[in-house]
Formats: C-alpha cells, sequence, structure tokens
C-alpha cells in the first residue's frame, strides 16, 4: 500500500488557521483591539474610575455639569466633565458600559441557545411542526425589534432581569431561522443519512452532527446580535423604560444629557455616546471579520 | 440454511404530485450468510430504493406498499422506528457511494466510531476505542492508531472509503447493504476495496448486497447477481450463469455494452433508446420498446420463468431458448 507509509499531514490546528486568516485585515485588528480593550476598561471599572456612580455618598450634587477637565470637590480631575447630578462622566461611562456589556451578552447568550435549540429542532422535526415554529418566527420578525421589546418591557417593569428576558423574547427568531437554514442542509447531507444508518438516536444526531456543522453562521449571528442588543438596551434605556436612574447605563447617560445639548454641555451626550458608538462598531467589524472568514465562499 | 435476508414481492412507490413513481415494484430475492449478491441496474431501475427499503429509510412521499422483508426470519416491513433503529448499524449496516460525504467533517474518525459501537452496546470507551482500532486494521489501514485521531480531511478518499467500511463491520452486523460504494474511487483503489469487502465477509459470515451500475465491478466481487430494470428484477442467477450466457435481452445488451479485450476494434452493441420514465410505465414488460426480440406477447406482463437451474428470467422470449419462440 503506497499510502501507508506516508505520515498524517501535520494540519495546523483549525484554530490556528482561522486566526491567522482573521488578522490578515488591519480593520479587524483595529477592531478587535478596540473592542478587547473596552471591556478590559469596563472589566476594572472600579479599581481605575474615581468615583463609583452609584454609590449616593460619592457623588455630589455641587459637582453637576462641569466642563471637561475641571477639578472635583473631592480633589481629583473629571477628564469627560459631570453630569447634571454629579457623577463623573468617565466613572459613569465605564460603569455604565458593564451594564450594556453584560445586558448585550447575557441576552446574546440565552438567546442564542433558545433559539438554535428552536430551530434544530424545526429542521430535524420538519412538516407541520416545523411550519408553526417558523411561522412564528417570521410573525416575530415581522414587528421592529424595538417596538417589541418596548411593548414588552413596558409589561415587565424596569429592571436589567427584565430588560434582559424581554430582550431574549425580541430575538430568540433571529437565532431560530439561522440556525434552522443551515440545519435543513446539514440534514440532506450524506453523513447524517450515514448516520441514521448507524441507528444513532435523534438526540445524538441532532446535537453531534447536525449542530456542530451549524456554528459558523450562528456565531456571526451572535456579535451581531449582541451589538444589536447593546443599541436596543440603550434605546429602551434612552426612552425611559430600560433601567433606572440609579443604575446608569449609556442610553440613561445619553438620556440625562440630551436636555442640556443645547445649552453647550455636549459633553453630558457626547462621550457616552461615543463610547456606545465605539463599542457597538467594534463589536460589528468583528463580525463583519468572522462571517468572512468563516463563509467559504467568501475567501479567496 | 436460512437466508440472512429474504425479500419478497417488495413494492416501494413514491406518491408525488405528479403521479406514482413505482420506483420498486415486485423486487424477490434471498441472500445467504456470507453470500455477495450483486445487484445491477442504471440510474432510476430501483436499486437504491430497494437498500434503502431494507434499512427502513423510505422517505415521505414514499412508502412500502406491500410485500415482505425478513432478516433471519424477522419482519422488517411496519417495524416500530424503535426496532428499525435498534436493528441499523447493528444488524444491517450501510456503506455509501461517496466517501467524501459520509464522514462528518466536524468529528474525529475515533469520535465517529465509538459512538457507532457505544449506540448500540455498553461498553467501556476504552474497549470500544480498542474494537474500532482493530477495525481499522482489518480493512487494511496502516497505522490505525495515528488515524484513529485523524479528522476525514486528513484522509485520502480510498482510506475514508475504507473507514466507512470498518464502521459497517464494526458491530458484526448480519447483512451490509454497499449503495455503489466503489463508484467515487479510482479503479486501483477500487479493486483493493473490494478485495477487503469480500474477504470480510467471508470471514464474519455477513451477507453482502452490492448495488453497483457496474458490471465489471459485480463479476469480480459477486457470488450471484440480479439486474434490475424499471423496478422489476429482470434475470438473477449465480454470477458465471447470467455473465457468461445471459437469458434476458436487457441482460445482454448490458453485457454487449461492456468493452473487453478480446473484442478489438470492434464498435460496442448499445442499447437503442431511453430507459422509460417510471412515472407511467407502460402495461407488461418496461423493457419491449428498446427490445430487439419484442413481440405482441409482450404488451402483458412475463412471469418469472427459470429456463435453467438457479437462473431466473422475466421474459417471453430468452435468450438461449430459441425453440420455444
Amino acid at each position: 500500500m503506497t499510502d501507508g507509509t506516508l505520515p498524517i499531514p501535520k494540519a495546523q490546528s483549525p484554530f490556528r488557521r482561522f486566526a491567522s486568516e482573521f488578522f490578515e485585515s488591519w480593520i479587524a485588528r483595529v477592531a478587535l483591539f478596540t473592542l478587547l480593550a473596552i471591556i478590559v476598561l469596563a472589566l476594572a471599572a472600579p479599581w481605575i474610575t474615581p468615583q463609583d456612580p452609584y454609590d449616593l455618598a460619592q457623588v455630589d450634587v455641587l459637582d453637576g455639569r462641569l466642563s471637561p477637565g475641571s477639578e472635583a470637590f473631592a480633589g481629583y480631575t473629571m477628564w469627560l466633565g459631570s453630569d447634571g447630578a454629579g457623577r463623573d462622566l468617565y466613572s459613569a461611562i465605564l460603569y455604565g458600559l458593564r451594564i450594556s456589556l453584560a445586558v448585550g451578552v447575557a441576552s446574546g447568550v440565552i438567546a442564542l441557545i433558545i433559539g438554535s435549540l428552536i430551530g434544530l429542532f424545526a429542521a430535524y422535526a420538519g412538516g407541520r411542526i416545523e411550519t408553526i415554529i417558523m411561522r412564528l418566527v417570521d410573525l416575530q420578525l415581522s414587528f421592529p425589534a424595538a417596538l417589541t421589546a418596548l411593548i414588552l418591557v413596558a409589561i415587565l417593569g424596569k429592571g436589567i432581569d427584565k430588560i434582559i428576558i424581554a430582550l431574549v423574547l425580541v430575538q430568540w427568531a433571529y437565532y431560530a431561522r439561522t440556525v434552522r437554514g443551515s440545519a435543513l442542509v446539514e440534514r440532506r447531507k450524506e453523513y447524517i443519512e450515514a448516520a441514521t444508518c448507524l441507528g444513532l438516536s435523534h438526540g445524538r444526531i441532532v446535537m453531534r452532527h447536525i449542530m456542530p456543522n451549524c456554528l459558523a453562521p450562528l456565531i456571526v449571528v451572535g456579535t451581531v446580535q449582541t451589538a444589536h442588543a447593546i443599541a436596543l438596551e440603550a434605546t429602551l434605556s434612552f426612552l425611559g423604560v430600560g433601567l433606572p436612574q440609579t443604575e446608569p447605563s449609556l442610553g440613561v447617560l445619553i438620556a440625562n444629557g440630551y436636555e442640556y445639548m443645547l445649552s453647550g454641555r455636549y459633553w453630558i451626550s457626547v462621550f457616552p455616546g461615543l463610547a456606545l458608538l465605539l463599542t457597538i462598531v467594534s463589536i460589528n467589524l468583528v463580525g463583519d471579520r468572522l462571517r468572512d472568514v468563516l463563509n467559504p465562499r467568501l475567501s479567496k | 440454511m436460512t437466508a440472512t435476508l429474504s425479500v419478497t414481492g417488495l413494492h416501494t412507490h413514491f406518491f408525488t404530485r405528479a403521479g406514482v413513481v413505482k420506483a420498486v415494484d415486485g423486487v424477490d430475492f434471498q441472500i445467504a450468510p456470507g453470500e455477495v449478491m450483486g445487484l445491477v441496474g442504471e440510474s432510476g431501475s430501483g436499486k437504491s430504493i430497494t437498500g434503502f427499503s431494507i434499512m427502513g429509510l423510505i422517505d415521505d412521499p414514499g412508502r412500502i406498499v406491500s410485500g415482505s422483508i425478513r432478516l433471519k426470519g424477522e419482519e422488517l416491513v411496519g417495524a416500530s422506528d424503535e426496532a428499525m433503529r435498534a436493528i441499523r448499524g447493528n444488524r444491517i449496516a450501510m456503506i455509501f457511494q461517496d466517501p467524501m460525504m459520509t464522514l462528518n467533517p466536524v468529528l474525529r474518525i475515533d469520535t465517529q466510531m465509538v459512538e457507532a459501537i457505544r449506540a448500540h452496546e455498553r461498553v467501556p470507551k476504552r474497549d470500544a476505542l480498542a474494537r474500532a482500532r482493530d477495525a481499522l486494521g482489518m480493512v487494511g489501514i496502516p497505522a490505525p492508531e495515528e488515524r484513529l485521531r485523524a479528522y476525514p480531511h486528513q484522509l485520502s478518499g480510498g482510506m475514508r472509503q475504507r473507514v466507512a467500511i470498518a464502521i459497517a463491520f464494526l458491530n458484526e452486523p448480519d447483512l451490509i447493504i454497499a449503495d455503489e460504494p466503489t463508484t467515487a474511487l479510482d479503479v486501483t483503489i477500487q479493486s483493493q476495496i473490494i478485495h477487503e469487502a469480500q474477504s470480510l465477509c467471508k470471514r464474519t459470515g455477513t451477507a453482502l448486497v452490492w448495488i453497483t451500475h457496474d458490471l465489471a465491478v459485480v463479476a469480480g466481487i459477486a457470488d450471484r447477481i440480479a439486474v434490475m430494470y424499471a423496478g422489476r428484477i429482470v434475470e438473477a442467477g449465480g454470477i458465471d450463469a447470467v455473465i457468461d450466457t445471459p437469458l434476458h435481452p436487457y441482460t445482454v445488451g448490458l453485457l454487449g455494452s461492456v468493452p473487453t479485450s478480446n473484442r478489438r476494434g470492434e464498435r460496442l452493441t448499445q442499447i437503442p433508446g431511453m430507459p422509460p420514465n417510471v412515472l407511467n410505465l407502460p402495461e407488461g414488460c418496461a423493457f419491449r420498446e428498446r427490445c430487439p426480440r419484442a413481440a405482441a406477447a409482450c404488451h402483458a406482463q412475463p412471469p418469472i420463468a427459470e429456463p435453467r437451474a438457479g437462473q431466473v428470467v422475466r421474459c417471453f422470449h430468452p435468450h438461449g431458448q430459441e425453440a420455444s419462440r
């Protein structure tokens, strides 16, 4: 046997290959670096900020609406100024990022799990069950996400947990549709038929054989949807139905500064807005690059 | 000796919008343990559907309309999904045409083999791995230990088909259905695979249905051969008898269209016309429109005749029986 003596080619591990391809684009490098920096800053917020904006004892109303670079009553410099309640904006933005990221990631992950299970089930079950589930998805997607979320939050009330529930309910349908699409393709492939011929159980075929092959589009949709969830949470908070004033997320901060915009105190809205913009854009750019790398049809 | 598999009067029809497709329309055959049967026919003759009917994997809108499939005496037509699942991969295994497609690209070979064993038996993982390694060695894969840890894309087509065959033999099934397993391989690998499969069957007593359109392959591996045309077996018998003295005009035509070295420079004969549209098969013999021996009698369905011992044919005017014409 001629092929017998040849060793198996030591292939680059799939992850290494994927990573090197990902970093070919400088935009992706910058976006990923920005995103990581934002995450690190948000996580380290309690240790690198001069003020805890949630601790009312540290917030002094006398510091209210100070321009960037002013000195606070407590002695530290407010590089980004302060808002109407006397919160240091630099501290508030980092704490706000924590909330925004947490809400986005938590709702993204929960919606991803629920949505993809539903989508896999629909694709595998087929027939009437699939039709019912997918029409439900269509119905859900035919309403603007912001509107549905607004109604849900109005019903559920304020609070991080309620926001997450609302965002999950809004987003599961995207995942379900994506997974169902790729699962339908996978299901028709011969190795699924071969797995059936091995007498494997349905659960095993779905979870071990179909699901891993649907992961690529799921990762991309997951990234983009997380950015979407962060924007949606900011929207809800900006409209005053999201998070309470005592736990300011980026949306709340922007809303707080909105009334001062025309009086020249731009910084109260603009800096949190920039932070939000930077976060969402960097996540989206990472997502775009993931899509380019994971989609074999787009690669050269 | 009881037959491993006996199929009688199998009818598998597909109820499509355009009409009923009688993909398998009355198929009978039996296979003894350790026997290799070649199921030959052109595309659309119903040979693959026969295989899937035995596996119980006919999807909507198809259905086994009537007939019986018995595995060692046990009826499979109408068996519950759960019962069929216990049989698939355990007592009947299948090998597919394209080895590039039948292994899951994201799972390692060992994962796929171990799960095939553990789907049917409670064995510790280590024992299952050992069995997988032995199986790979059995089909002639060198350094099986290493290959176990490989992903399918790291192996060549022939290697992968060997892995697929090893998986089929893992649970020592009574029957293996191989659906054109060598069509996607190049000729040198083909003969190795055929040799490997044949010797494994003799050794383990596993019966093998080898579905193919390639008469040369069948001649190399099968003990018996059944020729299918438009959903029916038109001729069946021992491999030498059918190849040397075919009875049915269709078999004669098939054999005439195979190039051989002792007919150099001659034109190959071809069968005129096209395979019939299975959507509305004409009454009577489906081959009569292309048959050089067709006569008025062919408008009726020819009965099964056994003009020679052990060689059956479905024709009013079989070759070699000129007196009866």
